[in-house]
């Protein structure tokens, strides 16, 4: 009796088995319309405003897509106009005056106006704000409502990048009704309003029918959230997504480049990639250690071992893109004698041992292997820790608690932070300094350039971090889709462009 | 009969408690700040210490469990903070993945082991036995992310027959949501049908000794027909312990696999969790997990009593 | 039966013969990486990666120019490394607690039990998780992790082979004779069970090089510089599509090295009289 029950259980199993797999394929796959895209990100974010925390997957998601802010930054990092449709700058540079688009409204359907420019700049200035770029809005005197489509803005002082600044994802307009539940539900001005997130699996957006500006010819967007690479090239082989804006198998790139179907779109971003080093910390608080190391580093080998090739040598901490931009790679040409010379100089001749913190992404697990390896041929002996972004944040970033690290800092214009003696690099200069304050409060290009280059020689001569390379944006998508961001001038996937060929 | 249930009931529940504490003391001591990862490297001090304490992290240890404990008793397990929704629900909408996930395996498992295991039992000492159990072996070898990442370039990228990972919601439409599950469920099963082909067999193969199968074949049957009737249910037995221990290294495996075939489960909610120092969700998804296999093992251990009263007996020494 | 006239028994059965020579065959090549391998794979050499397989580099090079022979038997002995100790920490936790739980019986025993069921609730991949996010991913830890999962294991077998030996005439004598609970457990019951012991270790090892490899994949097992054959298969996945023997030669190996160590434990419980073996087993699985 008990061995008919139990052929029967296992009949029954075999026979659902069976039929699911028969009803699944009898199924066909979701029907794909031609204005539908599929975007595959690595890290899925925290939550949607991005004026509440730092995590670029916020803004991968949101920027000029959900939500917009005063100015836009375009795909070549220019300042471009969007809430605001033109500006007047005062003579001494502090005051501005921004005159906004009229007929906007919020997805929700509540009209867009001046009182909520004046709430966002002032929730972002506020004393329990959690804004993560606060120091976009501290050098904001005061933000006036003019009337209903125009907004006056007065700085403490001349800024330069302060229409830049404005244009970022930390920066964008919201609205008092719903501003609390933007994490969740974000409500903006953009040409996309927020659909759905299922957790763990994918956010949907689609376009709003009152967008008041170029009509968009995505009308749906689904982002899927994909970590493991291999499974990231197995979902573009078999279509499942159209793209990868950010592909994390670099050296899976040949097969798509071979394949017809793909497009491979190379491009810069504002990641400056470096071996961070802690120049308070012995033997790293002597120069001629430091010069060394930026003797020893071979670029190409680190661009071709971690990255596959993909990536632009720099020679200090400046994106090669930005036309401000002088080489400086040369600085400190690869000669391993010298090294040695050197370090001998400096009290190690036989070398000495240290270690080098590497968070998860492979520029840094890979990175620095690369390194460990290329160091040892001058007698450093590093040893290669692993731990994960909390632990970094913890002990390299607030405890300065490392030797060495390998990161990538891809907030946009930030040679700043070496003006910052508590800055994780611990590099404590007053001549920086100085050169800082008065390129902060320069306006004019002519005399930015100058200081740039300035700025960029001295960190470069001082040897501050070993300057590696700057981390290449490499997009895979379908050949047949076009108007993507190629370049990564802030962070974010601006579908507006994005369109389907016939 | 009754204490011996409720023994091991009071076990489970023993068992639970000893294990969230663990749980929550381990991971008391995990370096790094949440409120400053969720805020980034460039947010002030002030704005994290702001957050901190909205986060309610500087309070001391005993009283952050014993809510925490509380709290949990009555399925609460807390608001995350980096998602701002009600971690259990967020279990909940996971599990709706997770288990179907692992069911599906079971049942491949069984599908295909039990049949394999009784072929191989009957073919005893003949070529098709030891063929069977080299697939078995194999099976049993090969790791099961790399097993995961064969299927799909065979079924979903060189044949396009199924998705490469991905997943529908439920409600949306299931068919599409079976078919997300089918290559994870067998990339799970494969291990686990090798083994219980192994163990079903071994059993089978002990029990054709019995006296009690010489008996029947003297009262008439054929040695496969008392096999069948009288000795693949006390080959039942040792299978059944199996199934129990395999189950949490089945549970183990969805881990892996989530990972795989990105399927929005507890496994990969769990890897997710920890990178962003979202304590409360680890430790409520922690918990469940180790509450889901320390129940299936009740059960087994109820279920297994239930049909060898020998063992109920010893478990009163 | 003394070890040599076990150990011919052993060999004439198939199944241990070719498990036993195929373990020993990967396990010597693992050893010798100790001393030598064919080139250093510390020195990463960008210019010579993705070589095929040459007189000079007997199985290629990976990506970093690393010599692919010196890798297999760097990752096969930290493979090998990490799932013996692993074993070790079952072996010398578990079958004390299980030998004593047995022999004293009482309070002892249920606290025994119950801190099984405790463990098994914590498959390695969790006890990974745990200790790796707290510690740090590494191979200790991830040694660590899987001797946790070894301990009710080896509790269970020891328990098990102990209890049905303990109803033996010669136990109750050492009990009347005035042997303590404690002497019995290590002087009767444990050589009694050692060829049962050897069985399960033989199936956890093999248990562990796949949890290893599975932990390694996810990054919370060996971390790199180091190398061992779960890295390998992770390092080289995405790579697949453009030089799959990367990822063919350590899975291979893994595959493997697992079935014959298999081969080579149900080689020894068949060796071991078979009702019996098979008979204690079952009881240990209660």
């Amino acid at each position: 009796m008990f061995i008919h029950s139990f052929k029967k259980s296992i009949l029954i199993a075999l026979t659902f088995f069976i039929f699911s797999i028969i009803g699944a394929f009898a199924q066909s796959d979701e029907i794909k319309l031609a204005d539908e895209i599929k975007l595959g990100l690595v890290l899925e974010p925290p939550h949607l405003d991005p004026t509440a925390g730092a995590a670029a997957a916020i803004d991968e998601i949101v920027y000029a897509n959900v939500f917009e802010g005063l100015t836009r930054i375009d795909e070549n990092g220019a300042v471009q106009p969007s809430l605001a449709t033109s500006w007047t700058i005062s003579d001494d540079n502090i005051n501005y005056i921004f005159n906004l688009k009229s007929g906007v409204t919020f997805h929700d359907g509540s009209a867009f106006n001046a009182d909520d420019v004046v709430y966002s700049f002032e929730r972002a200035m506020g004393e329990d704000s959690v804004n993560a770029q606060k120091g976009i809005f501290s050098i904001i005197e005061e933000v006036r409502k003019i009337d209903p489509v125009t907004v006056a803005i007065q700085l403490k002082q001349p800024t330069g990048d302060f229409l830049f600044n404005i244009g970022r994802g930390d920066a964008v307009i919201v609205e008092k009704a719903t501003a609390e539940n933007n994490k969740t539900n974000p409500i903006g001005t953009g040409p996309y309003r927020f659909v759905k997130w299922d957790k763990g699996s994918r956010i949907i957006l689609e376009a709003t029918i009152n967008y008041v500006g170029e009509p968009v010819a995505i009308k749906k967007a689904t982002f899927v959230f994909i970590s493991d690479p291999n499974t990231a090239i197995a979902a573009m082989l078999a279509r499942d997504i159209d793209g990868f804006p950010i592909f994390p198998a670099p050296e899976s790139m040949e097969v798509f480049k071979k394949d017809a179907r793909f497009n491979v779109l190379i491009g810069t971003t504002e990641g400056e990639t470096i071996l961070a080093t802690n120049n308070k910390k012995a033997p790293f608080d002597n120069i001629l250690v430091r010069q060394a190391i930026a003797h020893t580093i071979d670029r190409k080998a680190i661009i071709d071992g971690a990255m596959f090739g993909y990536g632009t040598p720099i020679g200090s901490h400046f994106a090669p893109h930005n036309p401000h931009y002088i080489d400086k790679v040369n600085t400190y040409p690869h000669d391993l004698e010298k090294a040695k010379e050197l370090l001998a100089k400096a009290g190690f001749p036989e070398g000495f041992k240290a270690t080098i913190k590497l968070p998860p992404p492979s520029y840094a697990r890979r990175g620095g292997q690369i390194i460990a390896s290329q160091l040892r041929e001058i007698g450093i002996d590093l040893e290669l820790i692993n731990i994960d972004w909390g632990q970094w944040l913890e002990d390299v970033f607030t405890n300065k608690d490392y030797d060495l690290t390998i990161v990538s800092h891809v907030e946009p214009f930030d040679i700043g932070i070496y003006a910052n003696p508590d800055y994780y690099f611990q590099f404590d200069n007053k001549d920086f300094k100085a050169i800082m304050e008065q390129l902060d409060a320069t306006t004019n290009d002519e005399g930015r350039r100058a200081l740039s280059y300035y700025a960029q020689d001295f960190l470069a001569r001082h040897a501050v971090n070993g300057y590696l390379f700057q981390l290449a944006k490499t997009g895979v998508y379908d050949a047949k889709l076009s108007g993507m961001w190629a370049n990564a001038p802030v962070e974010g996937n601006d579908l507006t462009k994005m369109v389907w060929a016939k | 009969m009754v204490s011996f249930f409720l023994q091991r009931i009071f076990g489970f529940i023993l068992t639970v408690f000893i294990a969230s504490l663990v749980i929550f003391l381990l991971l008391d001591i995990l370096p790094g700040n949440p409120a400053r990862f969720i805020l980034g490297i460039n947010a002030s001090e002030q704005s994290v210490n702001m957050l901190a304490e909205q986060m309610g992290l500087n309070q001391p240890i005993w009283q952050r469990f014993i809510s925490w404990f509380l709290r949990l008793l009555v399925g609460d397990f807390g608001i995350s903070h980096s998602q701002n929704i009600s971690v259990f629900s967020l279990i909940l909408e996971r599990l709706q993945i997770t288990l179907p996930l692992a069911i599906f395996a079971m049942v491949i498992a069984i599908s295909i082991g039990l049949p394999i295991g009784i072929m191989a039992a009957n073919r005893h000492g003949k070529i098709s036995d030891s063929f069977l159990m080299m697939l078995a072996q194999t099976g049993v070898a090969i790791p099961n992310f790399w097993f995961g990442m064969l299927l799909v370039l065979l079924f979903s990228v060189t044949l396009g027959w199924l998705p490469t990972g991905g997943f529908t919601p439920w409600n949306e439409n299931y068919l599409l949501s079976l078919k997300s599950l089918i290559l994870p469920s067998i990339a799970l099963a494969l291990p686990q049908a090798s083994i219980l082909a192994r163990v079903m067999r071994t059993a089978l193969i002990d029990v054709s000794h019995a006296d009690y199968i010489r008996t029947a074949q003297a009262k008439g049957l054929t040695k496969k027909q008392a096999i069948w009737r009288h000795g693949v249910q006390n080959a039942m037995l040792p299978v059944l312990t199996i199934l129990g221990l395999q189950f949490a290294f089945l549970i183990a495996g969805t881990i892996i696999v989530e990972n795989v075939f990105y399927l929005p489960g507890l496994g990969k909610l769990i890897f997710t969790a920890i990178s962003e120092r979202d304590l409360i969700i680890v430790r409520g998804a922690l918990i469940v997990l180790v509450i889901g296999v320390t129940f299936i093992m009740l059960i087994i251990d109820l279920l297994y009593a239930l049909i060898d009263p020998r063992l109920r007996l010893r478990g009163k020494q | 039966m003394s070890n040599q006239r076990f150990f011919k028994k052993a060999y004439s059965h198939l199944s241990f013969r070719i498990g036993f020579i195929g373990s020993l065959i990967f396990a010597l090549l693992a050893l010798i990486s100790i001393f030598w391998t064919p080139y250093d794979i510390t020195q990463l050499d960008i210019a010579n990666r993705f070589l095929p397989l040459s007189s000079q580099y007997l199985l290629g090079t990976d990506f970093f120019g690393r010599d692919m022979l010196s890798m297999l038997m760097s990752g096969a002995l930290t493979s090998f490394i990490v799932a013996f100790i692993a074993v070790g920490i079952g072996l010398s936790i578990g079958v004390p607690l299980g030998l004593l739980a047995a022999s004293y019986g009482g309070i002892l025993e249920w606290l025994v039990l119950k801190g099984n069921d405790f463990l098994f609730a914590f498959p390695a991949i969790i006890s990974a998780i745990i200790i790796t996010t707290v510690f740090g991913p590494s191979a200790i830890n991830a040694i660590i992790a899987i001797g946790i999962f070894n301990i009710p294991v080896f509790a269970r077998v020891a328990r098990g082979g102990a209890l049905s030996i303990i109803s033996h005439d010669y136990i109750s004598a050492a009990r009347l004779s005035g042997r303590s609970s404690f002497n019995i457990a290590f002087k009767h019951l444990l050589p009694n069970i050692t060829s049962l012991l050897i069985v399960q270790a033989s199936v956890q090892l093999s248990l562990g090089i796949l949890a290893e490899a599975g932990l390694s994949y996810i990054g919370l097992g060996t971390q790199p510089p180091a190398t061992s054959l779960g890295l390998m298969l992770k390092e080289a996945q995405s790579l697949f599509l453009l030089y799959p023997m990367l990822a063919i030669l350590p899975g291979i190996t893994i595959i493997a090295i697992v079935i014959f160590l298999n081969l080579l434990g149900d080689g020894l419980r068949d060796t071991l009289d078979p009702k019996l073996a098979r008979q204690e087993t079952l009881d240990a699985a209660s």
